[in-house]
C-alpha cells in the first residue's frame, strides 16, 4: 500500500472538529491572570511608574524588578549589523506603542485588567522614527546608539562588470516599489502559560509559539537558569506564519514570574496587542534598474532595497532577515548575468519587524514581475515572451548570488499557465468590457521558492543562532506501534498526518499505528520548528531516514525468524515477509523487547533509531495568473479568476498541499488589496482591530484553481520541495500586473501595495 | 464586583454559575461552564471564532454578556459530535474535505453553518458564500471550507444551483 500521495483526511482534525483541541489559553484553569501595560507613546524616558494600594495577591512587575535578567539581542555577523537590544521589560526608555512597559498579575484577567487601568504610567514623549523617509533624514533621532543613522543592517552584493552591462544596454527600465505594514494575523493570537512545578522545581511553558526548542534555549539563557530545568510545550497552535518564531519579550516575563512566584501565570493576548505589539513584516521601498537588450535578454539589475524593521531585532533570525533575503533572491528564477545591490534595515519606532509568510519574496516576486510587463512594453515584447526568454533553463544554475537553482520547471510552469488562463479568450473579453466602460485585467507571476534549507544556507547569513538541521528519533513499542518524535513544530500543516504516511510507506504499516510527536522540548530531540516551507522536506527527509533505519532493524530480526536473509525480507501490510512466509510486526516487536534473549545479539534490546536531516535546499517554482475588473470610479477590484501552477515536487499529501495553496494565495490577495497596518505620524498605530485592519473572507477570495506539476530534485530525500509560501509569494505580483493590465487605457500602473480604492482612485485621477 | 447567579443551558446540560454583569457569554462559557472550544479570535465581534447558537439565533458570543443568556438555551461546538465522539455528517465533511488547518476558527465556522443548514431556505452558492463570510480563517483561503458546507448540504437536500 503506497500512503505517501494520496489525500489521507488528517489524524489532527477530528479533536479539532470536536471542539477539543487544547489551544494554551484553554489550559488556563488555576493560573493567575497577567496583564501588560504597554507604552502608549512610540519614543519616551519613563519617569515613574506607580501603582496605588494594590489588592491582596495582586503584583505589579516593571523593569526594576528584573535585576540580573539579560536582554533579547540576536547576532548577525555579516552585513555591517548593529546588535541592538530589547529589555524583557525597559527601565529608561520606551520605543514604540505597545512595548510592554510592566505587568500586572491578579486572580483573573478581568481584575488584572481593572488593575492596570490604575497604574500610573509617568512618560516623557520623544520625537519618534516612524517612516523609512523619517529613519533617512540627517539629524533625525537616533533609537539606539550602537546603530547610528538608524542603520542595523547594511548589505552589499556588487559585481564589477554591472556597470559594463548598463552602458550596453539597449534599453533600461526602472522601478520604485513600495510595499506596505502587514501582520500575519494568526487566528489565535500569542499566548503563554508558565507552570512552577513544585516537586521538582521545574517550569512548564505552553506557548503557542513555532520554535520550541529556541524559545526554551532563549529564555534560559536571559533568565540565567539550567535549560533542563525549562520545559516549552507547543499544544495546539492557532497558525504562525512565521510572527509565533520571535522570542517575545512576555515569555521570559511569564517565565521568571513561575520562577520568583512558585506558581501558574497566563497571558492571553487579544487582538489589539497582536496588531500592535507582535511583530510586523514587508514595510519596504525597492529601488530597481534592470538593463535589457533590444531583444529582450536581460543583461543586468541594480536594486536598493530599505525595509522599515522597527524599534527591536527579533530573535533568532534578526531584523536582517528581510532585507538580507530581498538581497540574496532578487534573481529569481531569471538568468541574470550580473547584479549590483545594496540593502538596508532602518530601525524605526515602530513594531519591530519578524518573518511572516514568503519573508521580503512578494515583496522581490512584486517587483521583479511589474518590471517584466514594464519592459515588455517599453520593448515591445509580449510579456510572456520575454519572461520565457529570461527563465533558467539549464539545471543546476548558480545566481550571481551564490544560490544553486536545482532541477525545475519555471517555463513548463509558465507555459502550463498560459495555457490554462487562454489568454487570447480573456483579450476578447476584455476588448467587449472596455467598449462598455469596465476595465478587466490579467495578470503573470512567475517565480521560484527557495525552501527546505538547512544550516549551510543559514550560516552563509552569519547568524549568531544557526537554525537548519531537524533530528527525528523513532521507535517501535513493544506492542508494535511506532512513535516518531520530531524536533519541528507544526500549527495546523498537518505535519503529523503527512509525516506518519511517510513513514508507513517505509515500515510498511498503516498510518493510524504511527503516532507523531512534536512541540515538547521534554519528549522531542532539539530542532528547530516550521518555517520556511521546510517540514516536508526536512522533517520529512529526517523522518523518512529514521524510518529507514527502523526497517532495517525489523529485517535483521525477521530474518533470523523467518530464516531468510535480511535482504530478502519485505515490510508489508503490517508484517515482515520472506517469500510466502510472514510474521507481524507486532510480534518482532514483543520478541525483541520481551524475549531478547532470541535476538538481542542482533540490535541489542530495542527498536529505537535517531536520523537527522541538513540538507542545501531546494527551490519549488510556481506561475500564478489573476484576472480583476477594477472599477475606475470607485476603485474598487474584484478578483474574477486565480490560477495557480505549482511545481513543489513529490507531493506528499495533496488534500495538504492544496490546503497550503489556497491559504497562501488568499493571504497574498489580501497582501495586494486589502491589508496595511497604518501608524500616524506621532507612531501611533491606527489599525488595532480586524475591523481596521483587514484580513479577506469568503467574499473577497475567489475560487482559486490549481494544476500541479510534479518535478524530480536531486536536492530532496522525500522529493517534496515545500510550498507553504509560494501562495503568499505570488498573488501580489499576479494581482497587481492584472490591475496594471486593467488600467493600461489610463495609463497607469501599480507600484504600491496593497493596491486600496483610494490608491488606484488617486492613479485614475492623476492621469486624468 | 457583586455576581448574579444565572442559568445557561448549554448542549441540553444546566450550568448554575455567577458571574458579574460585565462577563460576557464567551467568557462564562469557557471559563465558567469549561467549554473551551468556543474560541476568542478578536472579542471584537469581527472573527466569528466565537460563534455559539443562541436559542437558534447564530451569535458572536463575545458580544453578548452572559446574563442575557440567562434562561436560555445555547449550542456549542461541543455538542455536534455523539457522545462517543462520532463525528456528524458537517463535521465529517469538514474532515474529509480539508476544511481546516489550525483549527482555530473551526467551531465558529461550524456553527455558523449549523445554523445555515437549519434554516427554511435552500442554499446557494451566493447564500453560502455570503453566510460564511460572517466569519475569518486564516489558513484555508475558505476554499475547503466553502467546499465542506456545500458537500454537507447536499447531503441532506439543501443545496441548489443558483437560478
Amino acid at each position: 500500500m503506497n500512503w505517501t500521495g494520496r489525500r489521507l483526511p488528517r489524524t489532527e482534525d477530528p479533536a479539532l472538529l470536536r471542539g477539543e483541541g487544547a489551544f494554551t489559553a484553554d489550559l488556563a484553569a488555576g493560573a493567575r491572570a497577567v496583564r501588560f501595560l504597554r507604552s502608549p507613546y512610540a519614543a519616551g524616558r519613563i519617569l515613574s511608574i506607580t501603582a496605588p494600594d494594590l489588592p491582596p495577591g495582586a503584583l505589579l512587575i516593571t523593569g526594576a524588578d528584573l535585576e540580573g535578567v539579560g536582554a533579547i539581542r540576536p547576532e548577525l555577523f555579516r552585513f555591517n549589523y548593529r546588535a541592538i537590544a530589547q529589555p524583557v521589560l525597559p527601565r529608561e526608555r520606551v520605543h514604540f506603542v505597545g512595548q510592554p512597559v510592566a505587568a500586572v498579575v491578579a486572580a483573573t484577567p478581568e481584575e488584572a485588567e481593572d488593575i492596570a487601568e490604575t497604574i500610573l504610567l509617568d512618560i516623557e514623549p520623544e520625537d519618534p522614527v516612524v517612516t523609512i523617509d523619517d529613519a533617512l533624514r540627517p539629524g533625525t533621532p537616533t533609537l539606539h546608539a550602537e546603530a547610528p543613522g538608524n542603520l542595523v543592517v547594511d548589505g552589499t552584493i556588487r559585481h564589477p562588470d554591472c556597470e559594463a552591462a548598463f552602458a550596453r544596454a539597449d534599453r533600461i527600465v526602472e522601478l520604485t516599489l513600495r510595499s506596505g505594514r502587514q501582520n500575519a494575523t494568526p487566528m489565535e493570537a500569542r499566548a503563554g502559560l508558565a507552570a512552577y512545578d513544585r516537586a521538582t522545581g521545574r517550569i512548564r511553558l505552553t506557548a503557542s509559539c513555532q520554535m520550541p526548542h529556541m524559545l526554551r534555549t532563549g529564555i534560559a539563557t536571559l533568565l540565567g537558569m539550567a535549560e533542563a530545568d525549562l520545559q516549552i510545550v507547543a499544544p495546539d497552535v492557532g497558525g504562525g506564519f512565521g510572527q509565533k518564531m520571535a522570542l517575545f519579550p512576555e515569555y521570559p516575563l511569564l517565565v521568571w514570574l513561575a520562577r520568583r512566584h512558585r506558581g501558574s501565570f497566563c497571558w492571553v493576548e487579544d487582538r489589539n496587542e497582536n496588531l500592535i505589539a507582535s511583530a510586523h513584516s514587508r514595510e519596504q521601498r525597492h529601488h530597481l534598474r534592470a538593463a535589457f537588450a533590444a531583444d529582450g535578454t536581460l543583461l543586468g539589475l541594480e536594486a536598493d532595497i530599505l525595509a522599515n524593521t522597527g524599534a527591536f531585532s527579533c530573535y533568532p533570525t534578526t531584523c536582517g532577515v528581510e532585507p538580507l533575503m530581498a538581497l540574496a533572491e532578487y534573481p529569481g528564477p531569471y538568468r541574470l548575468p550580473t547584479y549590483a545591490a545594496r540593502a538596508r534595515a532602518l530601525a524605526t519606532n515602530t513594531c519591530p519587524a519578524a518573518p511572516y509568510r514568503g519573508v521580503s519574496r512578494p515583496v522581490v516576486t512584486f517587483g521583479l514581475e511589474r518590471l517584466m510587463d514594464r519592459a515588455a512594453a517599453a520593448l515591445g515584447i509580449d510579456p510572456v515572451a520575454l519572461r520565457r526568454r529570461n527563465l533558467v533553463t539549464e539545471f543546476p544554475h548558480v545566481t550571481p548570488t551564490g544560490l544553486t537553482l536545482d532541477q525545475a520547471s519555471y517555463v513548463e510552469a509558465l507555459d502550463r499557465a498560459v495555457e490554462a488562463a487562454d489568454i487570447p479568450a480573456f483579450r476578447t473579453r476584455q476588448q467587449a468590457a472596455r467598449r462598455e466602460g469596465r476595465y478587466l485585467g490579467l495578470g503573470l507571476a512567475v517565480f521560484n521558492e527557495r525552501t527546505g534549507y538547512g544550516t549551510p544556507a543559514f550560516a552563509a547569513r552569519g547568524m549568531g543562532i544557526v537554525p537548519g538541521y531537524e533530528v527525528v528519533d523513532i521507535a517501535m513499542t513493544p506492542a508494535g506501534e511506532v512513535e516518531v518524535r520530531i524536533g519541528a513544530s507544526p500549527h495546523g500543516q498537518g505535519l503529523r498526518t503527512a509525516l506518519a504516511q511517510l513513514a508507513a510507506d517505509r515500515l510498511g504499516l498503516d498510518p493510524s499505528r504511527i503516532r507523531v510527536i512534536h512541540g515538547d522540548t521534554d519528549r522531542t530531540p532539539y530542532g528547530w520548528g516550521s518555517f520556511a516551507s521546510r517540514g516536508a522536506v526536512i522533517a520529512g527527509g529526517a523522518t523518512q531516514l529514521a524510518a529507514d533505519k527502523l526497517a532495517a532493524r525489523l529485517r535483521r530480526a525477521a530474518a533470523r525468524l523467518l530464516q531468510a536473509e535480511p535482504e530478502s525480507i519485505a515490510l508489508r501490510d503490517g508484517a515482515a515477509w520472506a517469500g510466502e512466509a510472514s510474521i507481524p510486526l507486532t510480534e518482532i516487536a514483543r520478541r525483541v523487547h520481551q524475549r531478547s534473549e532470541q535476538l538481542s545479539d542482533l540490535d541489542g534490546f530495542n527498536l529505537a533509531e535517531t536520523a537527522q536531516y541538513d540538507p542545501g535546499g531546494t527551490f519549488s517554482n510556481a506561475c500564478h495568473v489573476a484576472e480583476v475588473e477594477v472599477d475606475a470610479e470607485t476603485g474598487h477590484v474584484r478578483v474574477l479568476r486565480f490560477l495557480v501552477v505549482e511545481d513543489a515536487g513529490r507531493l506528499l499529501n495533496p488534500l495538504i498541499a492544496d490546503g497550503q495553496v489556497h491559504g497562501g494565495v488568499a493571504q497574498g490577495i489580501a497582501n495586494a488589496l486589502l491589508e496595511e497596518v497604518l501608524y500616524a505620524p506621532d507612531g501611533n498605530p491606527l489599525t488595532g482591530s480586524l475591523a481596521d485592519y483587514l484580513p479577506p473572507s469568503a467574499a473577497e477570495i475567489p475560487p482559486i484553481e490549481i494544476i500541479h506539476m510534479e518535478t524530480e530534485s536531486p536536492e530532496t530525500l522525500t522529493g517534496a520541495k515545500g510550498l507553504g509560501e509560494g501562495g503568499t509569494i505570488g498573488a501580489p505580483a499576479a494581482i497587481a500586473n492584472a490591475i496594471s493590465d486593467a488600467l493600461a487605457p489610463f495609463g497607469v500602473d501599480i507600484t504600491e501595495l496593497p493596491a486600496t480604492p483610494a490608491r488606484i482612485r488617486a492613479l485614475i485621477r492623476n492621469a486624468r | 464586583m457583586t455576581k448574579t447567579p444565572i442559568r445557561l443551558t448549554v448542549n441540553g446540560v444546566p450550568h448554575d454559575i455567577a458571574v458579574e454583569p460585565r462577563r460576557t457569554l464567551a467568557d462564562a462559557l469557557r471559563d465558567d461552564c469549561g467549554l473551551t472550544g468556543t474560541h476568542l479570535g478578536c472579542e471584537h465581534g469581527v472573527c466569528g471564532a466565537c460563534t455559539v447558537l443562541l436559542d437558534g439565533e447564530v451569535v458572536r458570543a463575545c458580544l453578548h454578556f452572559a446574563i442575557q443568556a440567562d434562561g436560555r438555551t445555547i449550542r456549542t461546538v461541543e455538542g455536534l459530535a455523539t457522545p462517543d465522539g462520532t463525528l456528524n455528517p458537517l463535521q465529517h465533511a469538514f474532515w474529509q474535505h480539508h476544511g481546516l488547518q489550525c483549527g482555530f476558527c473551526t467551531p465558529g465556522f461550524l456553527m455558523l453553518a449549523t445554523w445555515l443548514l437549519e434554516q427554511e431556505e435552500p442554499v446557494d452558492e451566493a447564500r453560502l458564500r455570503h453566510v460564511l463570510s460572517s466569519n475569518l480563517c486564516r489558513c484555508t483561503g475558505y476554499q475547503n471550507i466553502l467546499t465542506a458546507v456545500r458537500a454537507a448540504a447536499q447531503a441532506i437536500g439543501k443545496w441548489t444551483e443558483a437560478a
